[in-house]
């Protein structure tokens, strides 16, 4: 899977819990899930369930803690599906 | 060390007290999902005001006995499955989203039957599909509830 479609579902799946719409006028792998986005952090687990339906992977919990932007999301799918 | 709690145990530690206790009794609990049942009572201070000459359980009240039954008192049982007693001890369930359909009304005095169904537990996050019956069968509210366990 190239780069750039990953980044685009994980933009596609957070996009319904961003609470700062105009932050992702200019998402990019920096933007930071929380403080950015404002994705409330009990919503996270919603994501990564997400993450694994869409992208047939698991990701295990300890993963999770390590993932604080939109890049660490999209590194961390790719390092799954590969 | 994982800890199987009979559905009594976990009565005693959902920490909601009266008058903000919505649940009586546990019927039925285990990894999947649990049943329980509550009354309400007729001389609740809230039938007062909700409304007055015609008293009706509101929404909320609903919604949160559904929350003590598929957030509150499953979720004590699954954190003490998967950790321990100690960590349980630590921790406080929080409300975290909800999204549910009213389609009956609770008189004063009702019986409801409390039914949940794990979705998921992850990361100490639990959604359940919850609905309340009447005595009848007639389900008054349904939907979803999730909740974490957060360091008090």
């Amino acid at each position: 899977m190239e780069r750039q479609e990953a980044f685009e579902k994980v933009v596609k799946i957070l996009t319904p819990h961003v609470k700062n719409m105009k932050a992702l006028d200019s998402v990019s792998d920096t933007t930071n899930i929380l403080d950015d986005l404002k994705v409330n952090s009990a919503r996270l687990v919603d994501v990564v369930l997400a993450f694994e339906d869409e992208f047939d992977i698991e990701i295990p919990d300890e993963d999770v803690d390590l993932v604080n932007t939109v890049g660490d999301c999209v590194n961390l799918i790719l390092e799954k599906s590969s | 060390m994982s800890t199987v709690l009979t559905p009594q145990q976990v009565l005693g530690r959902i920490p909601q007290q009266e008058p903000f206790r919505f649940i009586d009794e546990i019927v039925k609990l285990g990894d999947d999902g649990i049943e329980a049942a509550y009354t309400w009572r007729p001389d609740a201070d809230f039938y007062r005001g909700h409304f007055p000459g015609n008293p009706v359980t509101p929404g909320v009240l609903i919604v949160e006995s559904m929350a003590q039954v598929g957030v509150v008192a499953l979720g004590i049982y699954l954190l003490a499955k998967e950790g321990s007693i100690d960590e349980l001890n630590k921790l406080v369930t929080v409300f975290t989203d909800v999204q549910v359909d009213f389609s009956g009304i609770v008189t004063p005095g009702s019986r409801v039957e409390i039914t949940a169904r794990k979705v998921f537990f992850r990361r100490r996050k639990l959604r359940s599909e919850v609905d309340m019956k009447l005595e009848d069968g007639t389900v008054v509210c349904s939907g979803f509830l999730s909740g974490m366990g957060v360091p008090k």
